[in-house]
């Protein structure tokens, strides 16, 4: 490795660093005005064009705030806590390709920090060291509500992460690599001609689990039940302030951005677009500009839901995890394994087909069955309209069809099956009578 | 160079917050070492070029395990002091002995086929020249890792060792329905008032005799 070899990578890496930080900067403004503008307020309007610098006051303020340390924490992990969230924050975006590859004097840059063959491995292993920011700071605060910030937050994330990881094996199955430039290359060229080759399309079921699960695994709203004001104060970061409540604040707001990124590259191609008969530094240029636009769809959604939703409670948040989630991820890895070992192995060896459709179909109805068994009463009782999607058997062979609805519908359903489901509690009051 | 120099780095590391697990007294800090100690073993792996085995490591140890152990830690409330008296008499003296066992165990059994000069892989070019005196087949790390890391670990797990893999999966298994029997306190369904409430709701409605009566008795059994 020369000198000119070196400065490439250090400028790549500082081009990473500084666009994550820039855009976390601007997110942090751009949610305030978006969700202002969704509920009819005006937002931040005063510091800068459209109030733009009222991230830089807000920053100014919080570092130079008096720093309180209560007396009653455990000053060792109180002070690794928020770093831990920040570090984790920050290194997890080094395997995203943010964009083409550049060619400087004969060299390639490629705009990416670090390609490993493990790829997205390392974002899991990050977002799963992220809980322990979160946990640690909720029990080293020494004070009750945000004990129970944390625990709920360990809780949430540990079972969110089974169903992103699932659904982002169905990816790997897919597209036969963890690599990150590779997921991408896998999917270049079009389907039909047309439509880009995204893994949205035959992937679908997967994307949308993905995608619930990356908004319970930042702790967004709906899912931000760590931190529920109504009913915890502030969660986990309640005894926190000045610097290392930013830091939290920071990695929060960063979690949003690399979460989208990586839906994005996992999904919809990474920074890959149509090319519009460019090349070389300009096409590299332009694939970052499609990277930013496709990230930018998806931070609006996580600003959406936070402006529409309301908060889940833990009961729901539970068992969406556990009871819809987690099943349909497994039946969406295994029909994934079962569909690329098929073309893999071929169509001439019938017998082995025949064994393997019914063998997955079984599998996929044994695995489906007592999840559907319990949602009718509910649906029959009740007479919500919450039931009728998911109360559509699977039609035998062709399971990964029957999926999609399924899968769409589900969060939605579970809602209404809850719903019916508590109305003895409520409405009943055996409690009272007795 | 690059390997052993971080080896000395990372070694005394991983020394030293093994140690610290057992000597530290705050359970939560034991735990955070032994997080830390799973780091280190990571870095490890990584300077001996096992990507997939050091990721692994943090994901499933550090992320997931470790993540379980820190939650019941702090359920159960860490304001208790452990007991550190001997419950079981002899405790300690069998401790020791035991260890000693099994670290003999593991020096004769894992580290032993390594240590003598003879089994050691030729690295120099004389040493190339010369007959394999070794019983232990050398390969290189470019030898192991030609397809890829993850591919060379894959096919490893699945063909040679697929027998282990499964073994330990179905010990996992059983070690998780024994900690759910062992751990369940109730001794019928009617004990699970949640149960009640969300299956069997009759058809009469809540308002329903019998399943009034039993709502009581289950309520009365358990006062939660």
């Amino acid at each position: 490795m020369d000198w000119i070899e070196f400065l490439l990578v250090v400028v790549r890496v500082l081009l990473a660093f500084v666009i994550w930080l820039l855009s976390t900067a601007l997110l942090i403004w751009g949610e305030r005005r978006l969700v202002a503008k969704m509920q009819v307020r005006h937002g931040p309007n005063r510091l800068g064009p459209f109030g733009v610098f009222q991230v830089l006051a807000d920053g100014a303020k919080l570092f130079f705030k008096e720093d309180i340390t209560p007396r009653g924490v455990d000053r060792a992990v109180y002070f690794a806590a928020p770093i831990v969230s920040a570090v984790v924050a920050f290194l997890t975006f080094a395997v995203i390709p943010f964009g083409g590859t550049f060619t400087f004097a004969g060299r390639e840059m490629p705009l990416q920090v670090w390609d490993p063959e493990i790829g997205l491995l390392w974002f899991l292993a990050m977002s799963s060291i992220g809980v322990y920011g979160i946990a640690l700071g909720g029990w080293a605060s020494g004070s009750k509500y945000p004990l129970l910030g944390g625990i709920r937050s360990s809780a949430q994330l540990i079972s969110y992460e089974l169903s992103m990881g699932l659904s982002m094996a169905a990816v790997f199955i897919w597209n036969g690599t963890l690599q990150a430039s590779e997921i991408v290359a896998a999917q270049s060229g079009t389907f039909w001609g047309a439509v880009p080759a995204w893994n949205i399309l035959p992937m679908s079921p997967a994307f949308v689990l993905f995608h619930i699960a990356v908004v319970a695994e930042a702790q967004r709203p709906p899912f931000d039940l760590a931190e529920a004001e109504g009913e915890l104060v502030g969660g986990f970061n309640t005894e926190y302030s000045g610097a290392k409540f930013a830091m939290f604040f920071l990695a929060e707001f960063m979690a949003v951005i690399t979460m989208s990124a990586i839906i994005v590259t996992l999904f919809l191609g990474g920074p890959s677009g149509y090319s519009f008969g460019l090349e070389g530094n300009w096409l590299a240029l332009l694939q970052f500009v499609y990277f930013v636009l496709k990230v930018l769809g998806f931070v609006f959604i996580f600003v959406w839901l936070r402006g529409s939703l309301p908060r889940l409670t833990y009961t729901r948040l539970m068992d969406l995890g556990w009871k819809v989630m987690l099943p349909i991820a497994l039946v969406w890895v295994l029909l994934t394994g079962f569909v690329v070992t098929f073309q893999q192995v071929g169509t001439n060896q019938s017998f082995f087909t025949v064994v393997a459709v019914v063998a997955a179909a079984t599998l996929t109805l044994m695995i489906l069955a007592p999840f559907f068994r319990s949602r009718e009463p509910a649906g029959d009782e009740g007479g919500g309209g919450g039931g009728t999607p998911v109360a559509r058997p699977p039609a035998g062979g062709g399971g990964g069809r029957a999926l999609v609805p399924a899968t769409e519908t589900s969060p939605v359903d579970v809602d209404g099956g809850r719903t019916t489901e508590r109305e003895p509690e409520t409405v009943g009051a055996p409690r009272s009578e007795l | 160079m690059t390997e052993t120099v971080l080896f000395w780095i990372i070694a005394p590391l991983s020394l030293g917050t093994a140690l610290s697990v057992v000597v530290l007294r705050n359970p939560v800090h034991a735990a955070l070492m032994l997080v830390g100690n799973f780091f280190t073993i990571a870095v490890l792996y990584a300077v001996m070029e096992a990507q997939f085995l050091a990721v692994v490591q943090v994901i499933v140890y550090a992320g997931a395990i470790m993540v379980l152990f820190l939650f019941v830690i702090m359920l159960l409330g860490v304001e208790r002091q452990l007991d550190f008296g001997e419950r079981i008499r002899g405790q300690r003296a069998a401790a020791v002995f035991l260890g000693v066992v099994l670290l003999a165990a593991l020096t004769v059994g894992v580290a032993g086929p390594y240590l003598g000069a003879d089994s050691a892989c030729p690295t120099t070019a004389e040493q190339q020249t010369e007959p394999a005196a070794s019983p232990q087949a050398c390969r290189g790390l470019a030898e192991a890792n030609a397809d890829g890391n993850v591919f060379g670990v894959g096919r490893l797990v699945f063909t040679d060792y697929v027998w282990p893999f499964e073994v330990t999966s179905v010990l996992l298994v059983i070690a998780a329905l024994g900690a759910m029997v062992l751990g369940r306190r109730a001794e019928q369904d009617s004990d699970l008032v949640d149960v009640l409430r969300r299956e069997r709701v009759p058809a009469g409605g809540v308002g329903d005799a019998s399943y009034q009566a039993e709502l009581q008795q289950s309520l009365e059994e358990d006062p939660r």
